[in-house]
């Protein structure tokens, strides 16, 4: 990939850079495309890394009984499958788009802050190499949930330290990658365009962006206390010192929450994009679009407590929790209206980008729902902590979060590589992945409605059924994202040109697009007027 | 004895497979009465309906929730497929790109989910107060857990009975890693204990919940009961059986505590009030046994009357 970019990028016009070559290139990098490149490769890495451990649940639980990983690896499994799925594949793909597209969108030549870019990302295979190596060390990797709630932590090995050492990284990445975001979109915008001009993906990472820039440092103290309860004698949650467990559990779902939409915006955000395209009609209310993804950002720092109805609170926090958790519907609904209106009297088709966002709409929703009747605290305490939490953010993350960055994907790969890629092989991956992510997921809310504990290794008998179900289609579903790994090496090394509008036939609307594919080393060496 | 037919109602195997129907029937077969009473718990795939008033309520609330949920899906849905059917370019559809926005329409379906929602939180609310209202208990016991087991100590008419719950051995031997024993043929795999909790059906009962090491929580389906038990914490709860449900019924630890969170099943044997106070004098005359064998041990604490339990 590095030579075929360098080689294209050499015969541009506008080049008139001296990059460095090689291993050079990656690792002193300042070029927003570069690191968002080596973002995206970064997170492919880690989204199989993680679905690996997800196949050892999935193989585990597929009939009753330990077959295959003792309960110790097992809990190791769930927890690092969540880390790993989170800091590692979500996040760092959302912002290796940022860095893509954000310059490219506004009309800017690079990042605000090239260095810190360069920065932020290298932390994070540090990061990472600290966290996976704890799977080979004595006692195993980190145990006790991503949630990592006292005092069950604090029973962990050596591990607990490289857990909190790399989480730390992880944040300290985000909140620079964060901070590049805002002063770039904030100081870099073309002549002309002003906030709400400004493409919906750019708004979406935003809001995003400040969200990160106000949780990240509340995990840091959190996972802090830790250590030092763990290490220094202090008892800020260990109740025999007369710590207070619960306000572990308050600080982290205060980060916690808003983290749950850092990893949905941006997805918003593309979906916002991609839609119009494919509809070949603008999108439907974009300035209510903005003030919803506004409305749910400031919303996500007052619905902590949802996530711990079951753990005991005063009658008036169950009800203020519930009825601030269930005013997000309206925004997020409001959300989803615009974007059927979109499609409404559009002119659509059906290329793989539009594919994967029209399975989005159908599966959030989903996901959606069930979120609406997880916030009615009664029924709370019959769903918590079962398998039906479990699909719910499962719903939200793989067919929402996932499926969008996908889309993304394959709505730019063309725009980045100057290839087309394989349709039918796109399309392929697409079918596949959204029969299987159902099969995958639908049933573990019958099995949460059943009664299923979730972060269990081993079930009761009757609950087999659904649960061989949802192993084939984790299989499967795994499977077929090998499938995307071939097709974008396939695009990267060749195919039949892109246009600079990648999109003829349809309505692709935005800066990104009057630039050649590829667009050159710098993107806009100078500025673009918007009328 | 009810017991068994209530065993069996909770753990009814449910078949999607052929084979498994056939191992569902033959479990069936074992158990006469079981059939007539499956009616309560779930299905396989849904909510149980379970056996208090709060479950009832939750379960109404659960269903009243998704079929709202469902209405929305079949206006929103319904929009979307129309769309994806009538609008294709390829069918020659001409967009309209003069629809931007509609003030009228986002107003409108702003007001409408607020309403929506107001219409659910109603009763969710009316709710929370009955299931907080913890006064009038007929029996108290303090629950605790512990890595990976509860600790049940009654008061009240129950008073000095104390004792650990842990998985069955059976269990405990099956689901080790290549144990080579096929769950299916281990009876309650996995929710099975040595001592059941005991208590009487038609009694509030409250449950005063707190945890010795890590977080667990308490969790029994069939009351719609779940609660972390937290170290440092009290956390209290009530229920209370209907009269004529009395059986046995099983849950698990809710919440991830160590290596075996997965094997601290919750059992709850409810009786008759009758049958129940036969139970409590058995226990305390073992007790008192107990003492005596043993002269140094401090004495049972005095045992209150268990009229308070009728």
């Amino acid at each position: 990939m590095a030579q075929d970019l360098a080689h294209d990028s050499a015969h541009d016009h506008d080049d008139h850079d001296h990059a460095p070559t090689g291993i050079k290139r990656w690792l002193f990098s300042t070029n927003h495309k570069d690191i968002g490149t080596m973002y995206l490769v970064f997170s492919l890495i880690m989204f199989f890394i993680g679905g690996a451990m997800a196949m050892v649940i999935r193989a585990e639980l597929f009939k009753p009984g330990l077959q295959i990983v003792d309960p110790e690896r097992f809990n190791q499994m769930t927890t690092m499958h969540a880390l790993v799925m989170i800091f590692g594949a979500v996040m760092p793909s959302f912002v290796g788009l940022a860095n893509w597209m954000v310059p490219l969108q506004i009309g800017a030549p690079d990042m605000a802050l090239p260095r810190m870019n360069n920065l932020s990302f290298w932390i994070l295979p540090f990061a990472f190499t600290l966290l996976l190596s704890t799977l080979f060390m004595p006692g195993g990797a980190p145990a006790a949930g991503w949630t990592m709630y006292p005092p069950l932590v604090l029973q962990s090995g050596d591990s607990m330290p490289m857990l909190i050492f790399a989480v730390h990284l992880m944040g300290a990445s985000s909140i620079m990658g964060a901070i590049n975001i805002v002063v770039t979109i904030m100081n870099m915008r073309a002549p002309g365009m002003n906030l709400l001009k400004m493409p919906l993906f750019c708004w979406s990472w935003l809001i995003t962006a400040y969200l990160l820039i106000a949780v990240m440092p509340v995990l840091a103290g959190a996972v802090t206390m830790l250590l030092t309860d763990h290490f220094f004698g202090t008892s800020f949650f260990n109740p025999a010192g007369g710590g207070d467990p619960l306000m572990f559990e308050h600080v982290f779902w205060f980060f916690g929450h808003p983290e749950v939409y850092i990893m949905i915006l941006p997805a918003f955000g593309i979906i916002s994009e991609i839609l119009p395209t494919f509809s070949r009609k603008p999108l439907f209310g974009a300035t209510s679009m903005i003030y919803a993804i506004a409305s749910i950002a400031f919303l996500s720092f007052i619905v902590w407590g949802h996530h711990m109805f079951v753990d005991g609170m005063p009658m008036a926090a169950q009800l203020f929790f519930m009825m601030s958790t269930m005013l997000i519907a309206v925004p997020t609904g409001v959300k989803v209206f615009n974007w059927t209106a979109t499609m409404w009297r559009g002119s659509l088709s059906f290329e793989p980008p539009m594919l994967f966002a029209i399975a989005f709409l159908f599966l959030f929703s989903i996901g959606g729902f069930s979120g609406l009747m997880l916030a009615l605290t009664p029924v709370d305490f019959q769903y918590n902590n079962t398998y039906f939490v479990v699909a719910h953010f499962h719903y939200v993350l793989v067919p929402g979060a996932i499926f969008a960055v996908m889309a993304a994907v394959y709505y730019w790969l063309p725009k980045w590589t100057g290839h087309m890629y394989n349709m039918t092989l796109a399309k392929t991956h697409f079918w596949l992945s959204a029969i299987f992510v159902n099969v995958l997921f639908f049933p573990q809310h019958f099995l949460g409605l059943a009664g299923m504990p979730r972060r269990i290794p081993d079930y009761a008998v009757q609950f087999t059924d659904w649960n061989m179900v949802s192993s084939i289609g984790g299989f499967a579903f795994g499977a077929s994202q090998i499938l995307f790994v071939i097709l974008i090496v396939q695009c990267v090394r060749g195919g039949q040109k892109a246009t600079a509008a990648v999109w003829d036939g349809a309505l692709p609307t935005g800066l990104e697009w009057t630039l050649p594919s590829p667009p050159p080393f710098h993107s806009f060496t100078v500025a673009p007027e918007i009328k | 004895m009810t017991a068994s037919a209530s065993d069996n109602r909770a753990h009814r195997p449910r078949g999607l497979f052929p084979d498994r129907m056939l191992k569902a029937a033959a479990a069936l077969a074992a158990c006469a009465a079981s059939a007539t009473a499956a009616a309560n718990t779930s299905n396989g795939y849904n909510l149980p309906i379970g056996v208090t008033q709060i479950s009832r309520d939750i379960y109404g609330l659960h269903m009243e929730a998704f079929w709202i949920c469902v209405g929305i899906a079949v206006v929103v849905f319904g929009a979307m497929i129309y769309s994806l059917v009538k609008f294709r370019a390829s069918q020659g559809a001409v967009a309209d790109t003069t629809m931007l926005h509609s003030t009228k329409v986002e107003i409108a379906w702003t007001i409408v989910p607020v309403v929506i929602l107001v219409v659910m939180a109603i009763p969710a609310a009316e709710l929370i107060l009955k299931m907080e209202d913890m006064r009038n208990s007929d029996l108290s016991i303090r629950v605790t857990g512990y890595q990976w087991k509860w600790e049940y100590q009654y008061m009240d008419a129950g008073a000095g009975i104390d004792f650990f719950s842990t998985l069955k051995q059976d269990s405990n031997y099956a689901r080790e890693l290549h144990s080579g024993v096929d769950p299916n043929t281990v009876p309650n795999y996995l929710l099975d204990v040595d001592h059941p909790l005991v208590v009487p059906s038609g009694t509030k009962v409250r449950i005063i919940l707190t945890s010795g090491d890590v977080i667990h929580a308490w969790y029994v389906p069939d009351f719609a009961l779940k609660r972390s038990a937290v170290p440092g914490f009290i956390n209290e709860l009530w229920f209370k059986v209907d009269p004529g449900k009395e059986g046995i019924y099983r849950g698990q630890c809710a919440a991830l505590c160590g290596r075996d969170h997965g094997f601290m099943p919750v059992v709850v044997d409810v009786r008759t009030p009758d049958d129940f106070k036969k139970w409590v004098d058995e226990q305390k005359a073992q007790l008192k046994q107990a003492a005596a064998a043993t002269p140094e041990a401090p004495g049972a604490e005095a045992p209150r009357s268990a009229q308070a339990l009728n």
